[in-house]
């Protein structure tokens, strides 16, 4: 029991110290500075600029987790505070089977449906695009990450004992005063954490955001330009481009991006939780 | 049965149930203005439903259905038209346990004002300092009013629940066995309390501790299965009980 606990402890540093090792080719031969900022992505000729993926795959998650953060938080207080039991009973099968659909679905489902939905959109504001865009990523990974959060979301909000909405209700304050300045308060720790937890989800998908995407390598202008984030990249490109030298090597800097990047997504959140946790 | 000079709620003929379930089956009760009166009876009887009913607390559960009246000043408050929200400003409660509500001490009491339409801080200011040395709470707090609430021991927090409760101006206080997870000492704090705040609130307290009821009690009103058994002054229910079931409550024959 003792090993399988240790086990678990050490594997983060494992997946870090290997991916570090198999990247420090590239991290020695190039500045660190450029591989971040610099957008130009040329393998041939030794340039391996990270910025174009890091800011779409940025783009992708924050825009999902935007659009998540009210529909989520609205339909966890409804669910669990003016809906009579039943409803729960009713959604909690349908948030579940959300959840456990292979991410492959959403993408072909995002492909047929969301793709065309995304030029149709686009004309309203008079950009032209091929539907394969940030905003479809945006858009998908909102679908996938809405079942988790919500679930999230839910189980907080039903952890609050009753009496404490009493406590306000008996002072004179109406429902709605009592969600936004209580149980809103209450869980906000809980809340930080679900969209935290949510949002380094979203930045790690991979293959359903890939088939929707783009998948062209530039920095993304606005929601309708083409993105093409990290998970992407090593999806489609690991063992293939192994020809060109250092390519390799220049992906295992990308996982290692990718696994630094939701490492201080989580103690962003943390810390966050810790100062609001005080008061609660 | 001996009649009361002034009730302050009079409950007619209230019936509750939940999902069919009967919870409150025919219950008249009168309770008097300035007086301790304490539900006694053991637990599952509807005691704290039956306090729960008097602030509407009981619109929270799904599938209730309520008959009968409970009027207070004048108004049935399960058939009013007029705001809940005053109904309950004129009752404060105080429940099994303390829950703060997630802010400072001082955010505690100021919530309820602040709910009324009271800004001013100074108005709040003050409001802060008289109901918490009301409670006898000011001394022990009074450098770290600002700090969270859910660091005061549980005693403290329960006094400060009651300090928030008053700070709305109530005219009555609903104590659902306050004292259960308090230790002797706090217990007998908020017991004295209590017998101090009668002069000038009505108290409706939901008790199990015999003891409790013995020490505090004005007039007592004994639940069993959701029925009220047996109701009147606290010196004649304890000295000569008229009902069986009473009796053997009082010898302990049941809890």
């Amino acid at each position: 029991m003792l090993a399988s606990l240790i086990l678990i402890i050490i594997l983060p540093f494992f997946l870090a110290a290997g991916l570090y090792l198999k990247s420090i080719l590239i991290i020695n031969e190039n500045h660190l500075q450029d591989l971040l900022f610099s957008d130009i992505w040329k393998p041939a000729e030794n340039k391996f600029g990270f910025a174009p993926f890091i800011i779409s795959s940025l783009w992708v998650s924050l825009s999902a987790i935007i659009l998540a953060v009210p529909v989520c938080l609205l339909s966890s207080i409804y669910i669990t505070q003016y809906a009579k039991s039943s409803v729960l009973k009713l959604m909690q099968p349908v948030i579940d089977i959300l959840a456990g659909i292979p991410s492959v679905i959403f993408g072909v489902w995002g492909v047929l449906m969301i793709v065309p939905f995304s030029v149709k959109a686009a004309g309203w504001f008079n950009i032209h695009t091929t539907g394969y865009n940030i905003f479809s990523g945006a858009l998908v990974l909102l679908v996938m990450i809405i079942p988790f959060i919500l679930n999230i979301l839910i189980e907080i909000f039903r952890m609050i004992p009753e009496e404490l909405s009493e406590a306000s209700l008996s002072l004179g304050a109406t429902k709605w005063e009592t969600i936004k300045y209580i149980l809103l308060r209450k869980a906000f720790p809980g809340i930080v954490s679900a969209f935290g937890l949510g949002l380094s989800r979203a930045f790690g998908e991979t293959i359903a955001v890939l088939m929707v995407v783009g998948n062209v390598i530039q920095i993304p202008h606005n929601i309708f330009d083409p993105g093409y984030p990290l998970p992407a990249l090593i999806a489609n490109n690991y063992g293939e481009m192994l020809s060109i030298p250092k390519y390799d090597s220049a992906l295992m800097l990308a996982a290692l991006i990718l696994l630094a990047v939701i490492l201080i997504f989580n103690f962003a959140s943390r810390l966050l939780i810790m100062r609001f946790e005080k008061y609660s | 049965m001996t009649t009361i000079i002034t009730p302050k709620i009079k409950i007619s003929e209230l019936n509750l149930s939940i999902d069919k379930q009967e919870i409150l089956k025919n219950i008249n009760v009168e309770i008097p203005e300035n007086k301790i009166t304490v539900l006694l009876g053991p637990s599952g009887c509807g005691k704290t439903t039956l306090l729960k009913t008097l602030n509407r607390l009981t619109d929270l559960y799904d599938n209730v259905k309520i008959s009968g009246s409970v009027i207070l000043d004048n108004e049935d408050i399960l058939h009013t038209k007029s705001d809940i929200t005053k109904i309950r400003q004129k009752m404060g409660l105080l429940s099994q346990r303390p829950y703060p509500l997630p802010m400072s001490i001082y955010g505690n009491i100021s919530y309820g004002l602040k709910i009324k339409g009271v800004k001013k801080k100074k108005i709040l200011d003050e409001r802060v300092e008289h109901y918490l040395k009301e409670v006898n709470l000011w001394e022990e707090v009074r450098e770290r009013l600002h700090h969270p609430a859910s660091a005061l021991s549980i005693g403290q927090q329960q006094r400060l629940c009651l300090a928030r409760g008053l700070a709305v101006g109530p005219e009555i206080i609903l104590a659902d066995e306050p004292t259960s997870a308090l230790d002797p000492l706090s217990s007998q704090a908020i017991e004295e309390m209590f017998l101090i705040l009668k002069k000038n609130y009505t108290l409706v307290l939901v008790t199990h501790i015999l003891r409790q009821a013995k020490r505090i009690a004005d007039y007592v009103v004994f639940m069993y299965l959701g029925e009220v058994v047996e109701q009147g002054p606290a010196e004649e229910f304890f000295s000569s009980p008229k009902m069986e079931r009473t009796k053997a409550y009082l010898k302990g024959a049941f809890n």
